[in-house]
C-alpha cells in the first residue's frame, strides 16, 4: 500500500471526495442516424449496489461501455468517480473493475495465473489468494481455464475484473446464461464485494437480480430510463395503486358496493351474482376495506371470501413501464 | 533548519508527519508511483504469451509446417547452380524460405492471432486494465522473436539433414543469423501489428493477410532468385522487411562469391540493419497510433 494515502486523503480534489461515483447528465449516443441512448440521467452514490434493468438493446451495455471508457459518447456530461471516462486515464483505470458481457477466454493460463496476470497491472492487487477465495476458485485454482464449466469460468471473469481491488466494479450481465445454483453465488459474491465497501453497477434483464442485490434500479427502455430509484420506490410509487378484491357471497350476490373512496375503480362485477370476483383498484386500499367490510357485517357476512389487498410486484410495474416505452 | 524539522517531525504521530515533499498532492488524472510501468507489464505478457506457446505445441507444429512442407517439396524439384556462380541453386532457395518461414510466424501468424484475441475480447480487457499497452506489443515481439527462432532452427535442421545445406559457418556468419533473425522477427512483428488494423475479424483474418505476404515472397527473392527479377519488382520489394531478410539469409549460408550475381554487388549488412530497424521503428509507432483497443464499430 501507498504511504502517501494518509497524507492525501485529506487532499482536495482526488477524484473519490464527497461526489457521487457516478454522476451522468444527459448522455446521448449515436450510431449514425440511429439513437442508442436517449439521453440518460444517473446518479450512483458511493458504495451502492446500483441496478440498470431493461429488456435485450435497451442501452444498458452501450451505458456501461461509455462508463467505463470503452466507447465514446456522442453528447451529455460523464463522471465516473471525479473524471471524465473519455479521458481513459491510468490512474482512473486502476480504480475500476470490470466484467464484460463475454466470457474471456484465458484458454491456455490456469485460474491462478490468469488472476496474477491481471493483478499485475495494478498498483495495489488483492492477493491472488483472496481473490479465488472471494470467487470460490480456490480447489481450481491450477485448473486450465479451457477445462472449466460456463459457471466456473464465469467467476474467472469477476475474478479478473477484480483482481485490482478496484473501488467501483461494472458487472454487464453477470448470470446471464447460468444455472440458478451458479447465479447464487455469484450473487453471493456481489454481496461480499458490497460489504467490503465498493460500489457496484449491474446490468441485469432478471428482475430477481435487481430484487436481491440493488439497492437502487433504473429501468432503461429504447435507450431512456424510464424510472429510477430505490426498489420499493419503483414497487410502490410508480402507479401507486393497490387492488382489493373478494369473491361475492350468496349473502351479498346482487347488494350494491358501499361508498368507496373517490378514486376507486371497480373491475369486473359491481353488479352481481353470488361466486363472482369483484376488483376495487385504489390508492387507498385502507379506506376501501374498512367500508366493505362493515358491508359485509352489516349483511351478517362476518367473513368475505378470498379477500386480499395486493400492489404491484416488481415485475408488474417493470412491465407496464417497458410496455409504455413500446419495448415488446 | 534540519533539526527543527526533525523535531516537529517526531512530534508529530504516525506516519503524517512525512515531508509533504515526498507526497505531493495528487489531482485526478495524477497517476500514482506504485502503478506498475512498462517492464512489469512487458514481463507479464511475455510470460503469458510463451506460456501460450508451450501450451499450444499442435498449434506450433502446424504453423511451421507450411514452410518446412515448402523447403522438403521445393527444395526436391530444383536443382543445378545459379547461373554465372558455382552455388547450388537450392541453397538460394533454402536461405530464401527461412526468410519466409521467420516472416510467416511472425507477420501472418502473429496479424491473424491478434485478430483471434481482439474478437475473444481479450485486447478490450487488457486495454481496461492500468496496462501500459505498449507492454501488449512488447509481448507479442517476445513471442514471434522466440517462435521465429524455433522455426529457423526446424528450417536448418531439415535442410542439412535433407539436403546437405553446410552448416560449417563462422562465427561471424552465426552472428549475422542471429541480428537478421532478431531483426526480421521484431521488424515483422510490428509490421503485423499495425497492418492489424486492416484486418476486419478473426475470420476474414487470413484472407487479408495472406495477399501481401504471398506477393512479396515471389518478389523478395524467395521463390525466384532475385537477381532475376524485373528491376522494377526489385525496387518495390527493397521498401519491405521480406528482400532485406532473404538477402541477410543469403549472407549467412552463401559463399562470399556469389555477390557477384546480387544486384548490389554485396550483402549490403549495413543497409539490411538500417531498413529493418526502420521498419521496427515505424511499425511500432503506426501500431501505438492505429491499434484498435476498443470503441469497435460492431
Amino acid at each position: 500500500m501507498s504511504a502517501a494515502s494518509p497524507v492525501r486523503s485529506g487532499a482536495v480534489g482526488d477524484g473519490t471526495g464527497a461526489t457521487d461515483a457516478i454522476d451522468v447528465r444527459g448522455l446521448v449516443k449515436r450510431y449514425g442516424p440511429a439513437q442508442a441512448l436517449g439521453g440518460i440521467d444517473l446518479t450512483v452514490g458511493h458504495g451502492e449496489v446500483f441496478a440498470l434493468l431493461g429488456p435485450n438493446g435497451a442501452g444498458k451495455t452501450t451505458t456501461i461501455e461509455i462508463l467505463t471508457g470503452a466507447r465514446r459518447r456522442s453528447a451529455g456530461e460523464v463522471l465516473v468517480l471525479g473524471v471524465d471516462p473519455g479521458r481513459d486515464a491510468r490512474g482512473w483505470r486502476a480504480k475500476i473493475g470490470i466484467v464484460p458481457q463475454s466470457l474471456g477466454t484465458f484458454a491456455d493460463l490456469t485460474v491462478a495465473e490468469a488472476v496474477s496476470h491481471f493483478a499485475a497491472f495494478y498498483p495495489a492487487p488483492l492477493p491472488v489468494a483472496q481473490v479465488l477465495d472471494l470467487v470460490g476458485l480456490r480447489a481450481q485454482r491450477g485448473v486450465l481455464c479451457q477445462r472449466l464449466s460456463g459457471g466456473q469460468l464465469r467467476r474467472v471473469d469477476i475474478a479478473v475484473g477484480i483482481a485490482g481491488d478496484p473501488e467501483l466494479i461494472f458487472l454487464d450481465e453477470p448470470t446471464t446464461g447460468l444455472d440458478p445454483q451458479a447465479r447464487h453465488a455469484i450473487w453471493d459474491m456481489v454481496r461480499q464485494f458490497a460489504a467490503r465497501g465498493k460500489t457496484i453497477v449491474l446490468t441485469t434483464h432478471y428482475l430477481d437480480e435487481v430484487t436481491a442485490l440493488a439497492g437502487r434500479a433504473a429501468v432503461i427502455a429504447g435507450g431512456r430510463v424510464v424510472t429510477a430509484g430505490t426498489l420499493s420506490e419503483l414497487s410502490g410509487s410508480t402507479s401507486g395503486r393497490a387492488t382489493v378484491s373478494f369473491t361475492r357471497p350468496a349473502a351479498l350476490a346482487d347488494a350494491p358496493l358501499p361508498g368507496l373512496p373517490d378514486d376507486a375503480v371497480v373491475h369486473g362485477t359491481g353488479g352481481g351474482g353470488a361466486g363472482t370476483r369483484v376488483r376495487i383498484e385504489t390508492a387507498r386500499p385502507t379506506e376501501a376495506a374498512a367500508p366493505l367490510i362493515a358491508w359485509a357485517a352489516a349483511a351478517g357476512v362476518r367473513e368475505l371470501p378470498d379477500l386480499r389487498i395486493e400492489r404491484p410486484t416488481l415485475e408488474d410495474v417493470y412491465l407496464g413501464l417497458i410496455g409504455e416505452a413500446g419495448v415488446t | 533548519m534540519s533539526n527543527e524539522l526533525a523535531t516537529r517531525q517526531s512530534a508529530a504521530p504516525g506516519p503524517a508527519a512525512r515531508p509533504a515533499s515526498a507526497t505531493a498532492p495528487a489531482g485526478p488524472l495524477d497517476v500514482p508511483a506504485a502503478l506498475p510501468g512498462l517492464w512489469v507489464a512487458t514481463a507479464a505478457r511475455a510470460k503469458v504469451e510463451l506460456l501460450s506457446v508451450v501450451r499450444n505445441v499442435q498449434a506450433l507444429v502446424f504453423t511451421m509446417l507450411l514452410p518446412v512442407l515448402l523447403l522438403t517439396v521445393l527444395g526436391s524439384i530444383f536443382s543445378g547452380s545459379v547461373p554465372g556462380t558455382t552455388t547450388p541453386f537450392r541453397q538460394v532457395f533454402i536461405a530464401g524460405v527461412i526468410a519466409a518461414g521467420v516472416m510467416s510466424v511472425a507477420f501472418s501468424g502473429l496479424a491473424i492471432n491478434l485478430a483471434i484475441e481482439r474478437d475473444a475480447g481479450l485486447v478490450g480487457r487488457l486495454a481496461a486494465t492500468p496496462m501500459v499497452r505498449a507492454a501488449y506489443f512488447a509481448g507479442k515481439v517476445v513471442k514471434v522473436v522466440v517462435t521465429a527462432l524455433l522455426e529457423t532452427v526446424v528450417l536448418i535442421a531439415v535442410a542439412a539433414l535433407l539436403f546437405r545445406l553446410p552448416l560449417g559457418l563462422s562465427a561471424e556468419r552465426w552472428l549475422t543469423l542471429a541480428w537478421v533473425l532478431l531483426l526480421g522477427s521484431a521488424a515483422c512483428a510490428l509490421l503485423a501489428i499495425a497492418y492489424s488494423w486492416l484486418v476486419p475479424n478473426g475470420r476474414t483474418a487470413a484472407a487479408v493477410v495472406t495477399p501481401p505476404f504471398l506477393v512479396l515472397q515471389f518478389i523478395s527473392g524467395v521463390f525466384f532468385p532475385y537477381n532475376e527479377l524485373p528491376a522494377w519488382m526489385r525496387t518495390l520489394a527493397a521498401f519491405f522487411p521480406l528482400k532485406w531478410m532473404a538477402q541477410g539469409m543469403r549472407s549467412v549460408f552463401l559463399p562470399d562469391s556469389f555477390t557477384v550475381v546480387e544486384p548490389a554487388g554485396g550483402w549490403e549488412h549495413g543497409r539490411i540493419a538500417l531498413v529493418l530497424g526502420l521498419w521496427c521503428v515505424a511499425g511500432l509507432a503506426l501500431s501505438m497510433l492505429t491499434f484498435r483497443w476498443r470503441d469497435q464499430p460492431r
